[in-house]
């Protein structure tokens, strides 16, 4: 038997060593683990202001639930003692009902505690979500570049689903534990102090109890939430490649790693199990014991008649319920320290700083032409990693202006910077003589058309993504807009026409069909200024002139910035840029720049010879 | 009805093999319920000897007892709780394990179908309604059972008149559990489906965060957003009122019980029918019922729920494998690269069809491609040859030999495929290269880098081969990414390659190395390409032009343009401008 026990331990040490990387660093633990945190506590406490005067009243009806709870056990022992052993049936009637009178309060008060902090707790949870969702809003792009949705949806649901636990139940379970708890310790030493003081001795080792769990049970959960997150990505993971995994043949070896992981959390969890399984026994055991000790001693006090029937009955039944609250919060550890962790995150989150904000004086931009001026502009998404270098560069109304360059060149940038994702750190960028830092961001966005590489649509009808781009377009501008772009036949052959669901992130609809909505869209809201970055996924012929097409309607008379990939945008630019390393190396037209051998024929024979290589 | 049932039969299988748990933990569970029932008797001797007839020694040896009652009821809970706990997390093991492998096998066709979320969450959710059910739920139950039993007996001895008074409230208390728990469990499901509408906006919202931010749409995207967190908080509001409306009610029931317990008790007690250490006794075993059937509710919808999460995580399990092999299955071992396809005809499904009468023969080491408008039915082709689909007629030959004669894994063995858009997992840069050949030394794995022109960039990282894709770690370009792709490909070493042509939005530059890297995989291989690009067109050494699933043309270039057709067509459209691209620059240089 220990020989099997030894090399079941063996084996699980060496699973644990195979894992041991995957499982995160200490930082994290650190927070993982803590229990407790008055700053973070403060800061949770701080949105339950707006609710105080429901919070009072909670807590009223808390402590008043908890004085009828304690009270019931005192009614049964008077009832004893001063009916039936006193030979009295008038008080005996008296104390039962008083028993039920009492009952009914605990009954009626604890209701509307439950539909009052459930109100707050709902509310409360609802606020943090909104606020963090508002807050998401006002941060720049460079943020989400760097956070993915994926994990910002964990924040927004895992992280506050996690506190609408605790602020439902934990807090109102705790607070009303200790209400009856305090009640309970004064009712025995009213009842009978000595006898009350024979109950308590067993706290000295409840408190060692407990300590020896809370200390191993910390590292044990902890475990236990790592090993399930490793599970659940890897699972995820998993079933997004599998298509790579069958075509390497890698089932067999994927099956084993997926044991490992799925064995270390079950064995995790039996460590925690065991834990609990001695803990609560065991405060169990600590109740029986002080019952024990309240009869036995009880025994001593009983030659003297100090105790009577009804105390020892109201002693047994209160001995009972003094344990609860130790229960209550070892049930409750678990949801602690995940709370504290996942309002850790959620703070760190609503602390970022938006990097991006309006002037208080900033001002309406008017009704523009289009024409666009960098001047001496300079910039780094980081203080010291310049991206962008003295960038000077003029565009006339109507004017079509390409951007060419390597990956890292400072194309995006630029368009980024006109659209005002982010400030610039030197210089400034003018739009009809305007400072696009001293106008509002909505006034300046209104009047750009931002149509982007990854053309996003929400899910809806294809009518309402085309709308988002002016909310109150009538449907006659809607088709008007498609039609432009040559997006109206495709449309209407759809089983719905403009009414057709486009499914998430519009997958009813090919890419180049959402590349079209996506320009009906940009079209309809009309900007003087068009900023475009091409998109080079392969669609078919007969879409690539589509869209070829619906560009060349949707640039026509406004000033353009186009991220060029194809050929035809290059050729028929006014202006062609070629930037290198954040600065503009070269500027002219296509013919003028083929002719210079400089770094744009670099870059197209370059393209040449990749064609065939 | 009987089908769950069925699952209900089908899960308990899950606790067969660990019989010596399951009787440990029923039968800790046992000892303790009874244990618990026996103490308020001592108790009663305890008062009505030691109090009321005044004899201490009776209050000691009651002490006693309950000591030792109370230590055998340790070890009777923690064989409950522990056995109890530890089947709840061995069926969930198993299960996972279970559901894993199952997903890995299943057929492309099934995940074409299915969504990555609606499996994570049977996997999860799912399996963790499960697990609790069939551990820690099902001995609840039987718990509270025996509870409801013990105590009604233990009563009905004490004196049967009175506990059938005072047990009056107990079935109303029992349905109405009953009643709350199949309520809350609809209300449940609400403010969880309010929770995905929530999310589903967010994700959107955060999603498409760069369209919002270039419309300047923020209000409207909050707009939203509110209207659905309000819902949410209706619903949820709705449902803890629905608590604060029954659960302290439920103790209030148990309190009558105990009243009526006094009003009718108290008397016989005062006039010496009873005894007041039987009052005591009878109202100990009442509040002894009050938890445990508080839970039942609980514990029958759990039940109810559980049969359905299983049923979800069953419905995956059981789909059909794929395809199995042959019980006379060869490995097909030493391949050449000779690929024959005779009269294929393909479709998804009965009666539909996707591919038609597809026969085409490549020699080892040539270079095929594949061209046509979206949907022509080019990718299905390649999808075939790995056999992750079957051809509902014809078939497929490596080498001459039928695929479906050879184990499926030797073949896929011999196969590469490298797509426009690589997925990667979240390992190290060194494991994702030897993705195909787990353990393949570091010299090798950077040799392949170095070929597939990816080594500059890895090493260019501060953990150079040990650098994590993904969250945790760097993230890639789509050129980095289709390098390492490249790479991994070429230490599996296949025998026949499929590549996806396609221009990827990289520059140039990164452009160049992704060609040459597939110059150096291509070699000596067959190839099997989905062009896009005229100079592969170009080298191809034969061209097959589909459209609807049927091969409308077949040749070289040279040939193909030589002739009306299709390809002229698509020449004339999508390629032509990288002629007179090529024309143009020739022009230049000579100039």
């Amino acid at each position: 038997m220990s020989k099997k026990n030894g090399d079941r331990q063996l084996e699980r040490q060496r699973r644990e060593a195979r894992i041991r990387d995957l499982l995160p660093d200490e930082k994290d633990e650190e927070i993982f683990g803590r229990a407790y945190d008055a700053d973070l506590a403060r800061r949770l406490v701080g949105f339950n202001e707006p609710y105080r005067g429901r919070w009072v009243l909670a807590l009223a009806l808390m402590a008043l639930t908890s004085l009828f709870a304690v009270a019931g056990p005192y009614l049964i022992g008077r009832a004893v003692d001063d009916g039936i052993r006193a030979s009295d049936s008038a008080a005996l009637r008296l104390w039962t009902v008083a028993y039920i009178v009492v009952a009914v309060g605990e009954w009626l008060s604890n209701r509307y505690r439950i539909a009052i902090m459930g109100y707050v707790g709902t509310r409360v949870v609802a606020d943090i979500r909104s606020r963090l969702f508002r807050h998401l809003h006002r941060l720049s792009l460079n943020f989400f570049n760097n956070y993915s949705v994926g994990r910002l949806m964990s924040r927004l649901i895992s992280d506050v689903g996690v506190l609408q636990d605790f602020i439902t139940w934990s807090i109102t379970g705790l607070v009303r534990a200790a209400f009856t708890l305090a009640g309970i310790v004064v009712a025995m030493l009213v009842l009978n102090w000595r006898l009350a003081l024979v109950a308590f001795a067993v706290l000295p080792l409840m408190v060692w109890l407990t300590e020896y769990w809370r200390q191993r049970v910390r590292q044990v959960y902890r475990a236990t939430r790592s090993r399930l997150s490793l599970i659940n990505g890897y699972l995820n993971e998993s079933i997004s490649g599998i298509r790579v995994t069958k075509s390497f043949t890698r089932e067999a070896l994927n099956t084993r790693h997926f044991d490992d992981l799925n064995r270390s959390y079950f064995d995790a969890n039996v460590d925690a199990t065991r834990l609990t399984a001695i803990f609560f026994p065991g405060v169990d055991f600590m109740g029986s014991l002080a019952t024990a000790l309240v009869v036995g001693v009880g025994g001593w006090l009983a030659i003297g008649d100090a105790l009577t029937a009804g105390t020892l009955i109201a002693f047994v039944l209160y001995v009972e319920r003094f344990f609860e609250p130790i229960r209550e919060l070892a049930r409750r550890y678990n949801s602690f320290q995940s709370t504290m962790a996942s309002s850790e995150r959620i703070f760190r989150l609503l602390d970022t700083e938006p990097d991006l904000s309006e002037r208080p004086d900033a001002y309406t931009l008017p009704a523009i032409m289009g024409e666009v001026v960098f001047d001496r502009v300079s910039f780094g998404y980081k203080a010291d990693e310049p991206v962008l270098h003295n960038i000077d560069l003029r565009a006339e109304p109507g004017q079509r202006i390409a951007l060419v360059g390597e990956t890292g060149a400072g194309k995006s940038t630029i368009i980024r910077l006109l659209a005002r994702f982010f400030d610039v750190t030197d210089g400034a960028v003018r739009i009809d003589g305007h400072d696009i830092r001293a106008v509002t961001l909505d006034s300046l966005r209104a009047q750009l058309g931002i149509v982007l590489q990854d053309t996003f649509l929400f899910s809806g009808t294809v009518a309402d993504n085309i709308r988002y781009g002016r909310l109150d377009a009538t449907r006659a501008q809607i088709e008007t807009a498609a039609r432009a772009v040559g997006a109206h036949a495709f449309i209407a052959g759809l089983p719905e026409g403009y009414e057709t669901e486009v499914g998430e992130n519009g997958v009813n609809l090919s890419v180049g069909q959402r590349q079209l909505v996506s320009f009906a869209r940009a079209l309809l809201a009309d900007p003087r200024i068009l900023i475009l970055d091409e998109a080079t996924s392969s669609v078919d012929t007969a879409t690539e002139k589509q869209i070829e097409a619906g560009l060349e309607r949707l640039m026509q008379g406004r000033t353009s910035f186009v991220i060029a990939h194809r050929l035809s945008t290059i050729v028929s630019a006014d202006a062609i840029l070629v930037m290198d390393q954040g600065r503009i190396v070269e500027r002219g037209t296509h013919e003028d720049l083929l002719a210079l051998k400089g770094r744009y024929y670099d870059l197209y024979t370059m393209q040449w010879a990749a064609h065939s290589a | 009805m009987p089908d769950r049932l069925g699952v209900y039969g089908r899960l308990l299988g899950y606790l067969r093999p660990h019989a010596r748990q399951v009787l440990l933990a029923y039968g800790g569970m046992v000892a303790a319920t009874l244990l618990n029932l026996i103490v308020p008797q001592i108790l009663k001797d305890a008062i009505d000897q030691g109090i009321a007839s005044g004899m201490a020694s009776a209050l000691f040896v009651a002490g006693g007892i309950i000591m030792v009652i109370a230590i055998v009821r340790v070890a009777a809970g923690f064989a409950e709780l522990y056995f109890g706990e530890w089947l709840t997390h061995r069926v969930a093991y198993d299960l996972r394990n279970g559901f894993y492998d199952r997903v890995q096998r299943l057929p492309f066709a099934f995940h074409d179908q299915s969504h990555t979320g609606d499996l994570m969450s049977r996997a999860t959710s799912d399996v963790g309604e499960t697990e609790r059910f069939v551990g820690i739920g099902l001995m609840g139950l039987f718990a509270t059972m025996l509870m409801l039993v013990g105590v009604v007996t233990a009563m009905a001895i004490e004196n049967w008149q009175l506990a059938l008074l005072a047990l009056g409230p107990i079935p109303l208390l029992v349905a109405a559990t009953l009643r709350f728990g199949r309520i809350v469990r609809g209300m449940f499901k609400t403010v969880q489906e309010r929770i995905g509408d929530i999310s589903k906006t967010m994700q959107e919202s955060l999603t498409g965060i760069r369209v919002v931010k270039a419309f300047a749409r923020e209000p409207y995207e909050l707009q939203k957003f509110d209207r659905d967190n309000d819902l949410w908080f209706e619903e949820r509001y709705d449902l803890i009122r629905q608590w604060a409306d029954n659960w302290p009610l439920f103790t209030f029931l148990v309190a009558t019980s105990i009243f009526l317990l006094l009003w009718f008790g108290g008397p016989r007690a005062l006039s010496g029918e009873i005894t007041v250490g039987s009052l005591f006794a009878m109202i100990s075993y009442v509040l002894m019922l009050s938890g445990p059937v508080q839970r039942m509710g609980f514990l029958v919808n759990l039940a109810a729920t559980a049969a359905a999460s299983a049923t979800r995580v069953f419905e995956i399990m059981d789909m059909p494998n794929e395809v199995a092999d042959r019980p006379d299955a060869i490995p097909l071992e030493d391949v050449r690269g000779d690929v024959t396809f005779n009269q294929v005809y393909f479709g998804y499904r009965e009666g539909q069809e996707i591919l038609r009468d597809i026969n085409f023969h490549v020699q080892a080491g040539q270079i095929i491609a594949l061209i046509g408008p979206t949907g022509s039915g080019k990718s299905t082709v390649t999808n075939l040859l790995p056999r992750f689909y079957e051809p509902q007629s014809g078939e497929v030959r490596v080498d001459g030999v039928d695929i479906r004669s050879v184990q499926v894994q030797s073949l896929r063995r011999q196969i590469g495929i490298v797509l426009q858009d690589p997925f990667l997992f979240s390992q190290t840069i060194a494991e994702n290269i030897a993705y195909g050949r787990p353990g393949a030394p570091q010299a090798e794995i950077e040799a392949a880098a170095r070929s597939a022109r990816a080594h500059d960039f890895i090493m260019s990282f501060p953990e150079g081969y040990e650098t994590r894709v993904g969250e945790r770690g760097v993230t890639l370009s789509g050129g980095q990414k289709q390098r390492i792709a490249i790479a991994r490909a070429l230490l599996a070493d296949p025998r026949i390659l499929i590549l996806d042509d396609s221009t990827s939005s990289v520059d140039t530059e990164t452009e160049h190395l992704i060609q040459q890297a597939l110059q150096v995989l291509m070699a000596g291989r067959t190839t099997f390409v989905i062009a896009q690009r005229l100079l592969t067109l170009k080298n191809a050494d034969l061209i097959l032009v589909l459209d609807k699933g049927q091969i409308v043309q077949r040749g070289t270039h040279d040939a193909l343009l030589a002739q009306e057709g299709p390809y002229r067509q698509i020449y004339d459209l999508q390629l032509k401008d990288q002629e007179d691209f090529m024309a143009l620059e020739r022009r230049l240089t000579l100039s």
